[in-house]
């Protein structure tokens, strides 16, 4: 039950990133089920679903990040830029040097503002001006104006919506392709929401945003293509235009009215 | 709306080069440090297998020269002095009457304690008694001993005056107080890990707080007070200043709390005291003593920490 | 007709006079540590205060008690506790790290989790038979502080690689997630985030297991700590007493002045302990203000 409606490409050769018949299992549950998907390079693809239904799975799926986790068997492929993420010879490490990742709840680490944003740059080899980078990087996120003035002040001391702005700043830092974002939003009040996915639209001209939502007007606002995960399958994939005005799959229909999850 | 504070689409490349290579390098620095860290942690495991194999060698060398039933059903120990003796029950029995001694001091008040601090206990009140039981889990063993002596002898005689200088009575009590803590902390533990949830379902059917108390959340919280009870045990049998300033160095089979009696602990330091030659069947009694006291202590253990780690799964 | 709740027959009082007898006796359970500790101090206290003075301070042990002093087991538990604390750190929470941000689940590592506990409820007499036989006959220490160090850094082993563990377990995985999600090594991650974020429980649990040091005595008896030192150790190898041997050794002696002297032994050792859990709970307030999740 795959549809695999290829987005139109931008003068891009191949998406950037794509999965093939994807399965993740924890244990003997399948939460990913031969999903094949592909994300065009600088826009915004969300991921929507009923809860349970693998999203995150699959998003952390691109980054390496289902490794931490108990008992868990990927098969089929992952994609970024046509090298098999799984393969055998393929460092993780490097993986997610490239495709960074955003979480649900803001997890800035117990440090200054400025250490937050500089520490991932400097283990991966950063030898230039660190307090130029750190800058671009919060002025990317939109976030300089407010902290230029704390950069000392630890991090946890900021508030939520500010937090997940310092999440998405020391993503950014390394200059990811892909930034991989799993509910960015939900631990966040309304107002926060509203000014991160204003900067969603800015960060799309550079980087590719993958973007896990529960929320469907988020998606319907936020996203140019979305796919529609119910039980680890993937149902429906279009433009977020297409896939909200003219579903073409009843169950995609009966989630975007509401009649479940 | 807000924006970004640069221009994004034409910001100029970054500075960090990725190397195109996006194999697995050997990190060897990082296998360096695991390996190190792993032999750390392997440091346990040969502590284990150096203290099983020292015991069982030197037992070994001794049960060639002492037959094993003798050794373990004998009931007279004497083996320094002629005519020479190796039955090992008095140890055993001088052992277990100071912890049954201690176990009818520390459990009552220990589970007393920990009901109390989880249950009825406010925030101030447990401020101070938690404080309290640490301190007194942090007492050494010898202060112990010299309070035995000097404190709980004396009064002892004034309510019994047969109590001889040494007893096991003495000691008990004080072994008692010393694993009270433990019993006290990890009771509150477990009583704290049965969900509050519980305690609501009792009182909405009108119960009383101690009825609340004593039949929902204790028996929810059964298996890991019985491995405090089981643990401190162990610890009790294992206990030896205390035992070696007060209960005296007298092995002798008797039920008789007052009197003088000898722990397995006790003798072994008494031996260690002594001249007595290395590789002598005297010598020797050490590890032979030594290797019960540790097998008796190591099954107690594995059975405590077993319960306690079943007793984890239901909550966690 | 089933009678509804309201209309059976209240037993309520008489429940209630048991839940407050109850309550009377457990109140006193829970004193009775209070009481048990005051009355263990003021013992001591009162019968040691009188002994301690400068000269009992940096006296040597003699046959007099009017003489006798704990500057050799004073210094003996000094030098007894830095070579300690020199092997056990690091090794414990090296260990500790492994177990608990290294190794997977495997039954290899449950067993090591196994072995730790049940080391941790080891008599410590039985250590000292293993000091006995390791570190004085086997490698030829004799009875030196050095013996007396790696047995003791062998008995708080254990407790120390326990409380390390509790430690790094507090620390929340979304630092490490984030710290992954980064392209960081796990040693970048432990390194960077884990362990400066457990120092103070680390730190904690390690005070506690160098007081517990502190006021062992058996093992030290078997591997042969002199009860009887005129001198000070002045390096590794030299023989040594500890504090608490010589608070047994007072204790043992049939002439009652020598328990003055224990007493104010005991005060000592009590002082020194007080000192280092002071500075334990002083490192947890501190922390505490400066973590948050």
């Amino acid at each position: 039950m795959v549809e695999n409606s290829k987005p139109p490409q931008s003068g891009a050769a191949a998406p950037i990133l794509s999965c093939r018949n994807l399965t993740v299992r924890y244990g003997t549950v399948s939460a990913v089920q031969n999903v094949s998907l592909d994300i065009p390079e600088r826009q915004i693809t969300a991921i929507i679903g009923p809860s349970g239904c693998g999203k995150s799975t699959l998003l952390r799926a691109f980054n390496r990040m289902n490794d931490f986790y108990p008992n868990v068997t990927t098969t089929g492929e992952a994609l970024y830029r046509g090298e098999d993420l799984y393969a055998k010879d393929i460092d993780p490490v490097e993986v997610r040097r490239r495709i960074g990742m955003v979480f649900q709840k803001p997890n800035p680490f117990p440090k200054s503002v400025f250490k937050n944003v500089a520490w991932g740059t400097v283990i991966n080899g950063f030898r230039g001006n660190l307090a130029e980078r750190v800058e671009a990087a919060l002025r990317k996120a939109a976030l300089w104006e407010e902290v230029k003035d704390k950069l000392s002040q630890s991090g946890l001391d900021l508030s939520g919506g500010q937090q997940q702005r310092l999440c998405i700043a020391r993503a950014i830092a390394l200059e990811p392709e892909v930034i991989l974002m799993d509910e960015p939003c939900s631990a966040l009040d309304p107002a926060s929401t509203a000014r991160i996915e204003d900067l969603l639209f800015e960060l799309k001209e550079r980087y590719t945003i993958v973007i896990v939502t529960h929320n469907m007007q988020q998606a319907a606002r936020v996203s140019d293509w979305t796919a529609f995960l119910s039980s680890g399958l993937l149902v429906e994939f279009g433009a977020t235009e297409n896939i909200f005005t003219r579903p073409q799959k009843r169950e995609t229909e009966d989630y975007i009215t509401g009649k479940f999850g | 709306m807000i924006r970004a504070e640069v221009d994004l689409a034409s910001d100029p490349v970054p500075s960090i080069s990725f190397a195109s290579l996006r194999q697995r390098r050997p990190r060897w620095h990082e296998k360096a440090i695991q390996t190190a860290l792993f032999l750390c942690a392997l440091v346990s495991v040969v502590t284990t297998a150096e203290i099983i194999w020292i015991l069982a060698a030197e037992t070994w060398h001794f049960f060639r020269q002492v037959p094993v039933a003798s050794f373990l059903f004998g009931t007279q120990w004497s083996p320094m002095f002629l005519p020479r003796s190796f039955g090992v029950l008095p140890l055993v029995c001088g052992t277990g009457l100071v912890v049954v001694g201690a176990a009818l001091v520390s459990i009552p008040l220990g589970l007393g304690s920990g009901i109390f601090l989880s249950e009825y206990a406010s925030g101030r009140l447990r401020g101070i008694l938690k404080p309290v039981l640490e301190i007194l889990a942090g007492i050494p063993t010898v202060v112990y001993g010299y309070f035995a002596l000097t404190f709980v002898t004396p009064l002892l005689t004034g309510f019994f005056p047969s109590t001889q200088v040494f007893n096991a009575a003495s000691a008990a009590i004080v072994v008692g107080i010393m694993v009270l803590p433990m019993i006290a902390s990890m009771c509150d533990d477990a009583l704290r890990a049965v969900p509050q949830s519980l305690r609501h379902a009792g009182y909405a059917m009108g119960a009383t707080k101690f009825e609340v108390a004593t039949q929902v959340v204790l028996p929810g919280a059964l298996s890991g007070v019985l491995a405090s009870f089981v643990l401190a045990i162990a610890r009790a049998i294992g206990e030896t200043m205390a035992v070696a300033l007060a209960a005296g160095a007298t092995p002798k089979l008797t039920l008789n709390p007052i009197e003088s009696i000898q722990t397995m602990t006790a003798y072994i330091v008494q031996v260690s005291l002594g001249d007595t030659p290395a590789g002598s069947i005297g010598y020797l009694t050490i590890y032979a003593v030594g290797m019960l006291l540790f097998l008796i202590t190591l099954v107690l253990n594995l059975a405590g920490n077993r319960i306690l780690r079943r007793f984890h799964e239901v909550y966690e | 007709m089933t009678e509804r709740g309201a209309l059976l027959p209240s037993n309520l009082p008489a429940r209630r006079r048991i839940g407050t007898i109850f309550y009377i006796i457990l109140l006193c359970a829970a004193l009775a540590g209070v009481v048990l500790l005051a009355v263990l101090l003021a013992d001591v206290f009162r019968q040691g205060i009188s002994w301690l003075n400068l000269r009992f301070l940096t006296s040597f042990p003699s046959r007099f008690p009017q003489q006798a002093g704990i500057k050799a087991a004073l210094w003996g538990t000094v030098w007894l506790v830095g070579l300690t604390a020199l092997f056990a750190i690091p090794v414990g929470i090296g260990a500790a790290i492994y177990l608990e941000e290294y190794a997977r689940r495997n039954w290899i590592n449950t067993l090591i989790e196994i072995n730790i506990a049940n080391l941790a409820g080891t008599p410590s007499i039985v250590y000292g038979i293993l000091g006995l036989s390791i570190f004085v006959r086997w490698l030829g220490l004799g009875r030196s502080v050095l013996s007396g160090a790696l047995t003791m850094s062998l008995l708080v082993l254990p407790v120390t690689i326990i409380a390390s563990r509790e430690a790094l377990r507090a620390v929340p995985n979304s630092i490490r997630q984030a710290a992954f999600a980064l392209g960081a090594t796990r040693w970048q991650t432990v390194r960077a985030h884990v362990l400066p974020a457990a120092l103070p429980g680390i730190l904690t649990g390690v005070i506690l297991a160098l007081s517990r040091a502190i006021g062992e005595t058996a093992p030290l008896i078997m591997i042969g700590a002199l009860t009887y030192v005129a001198f000070v150790p002045s390096g590794p190898m030299d023989a040594f007493t500890a504090l608490p041997i010589q608070i047994f050794n007072w204790s043992s002696r049939p002439q009652k002045e020598f328990y003055g002297l224990a007493a104010a032994g005991i005060i000592v050792l009590l002082g020194v302990l007080l000192t280092m859990n002071a500075a334990a709970i002083w490192i947890r307030y501190r922390s505490q203000r400066n973590l948050r999740w």
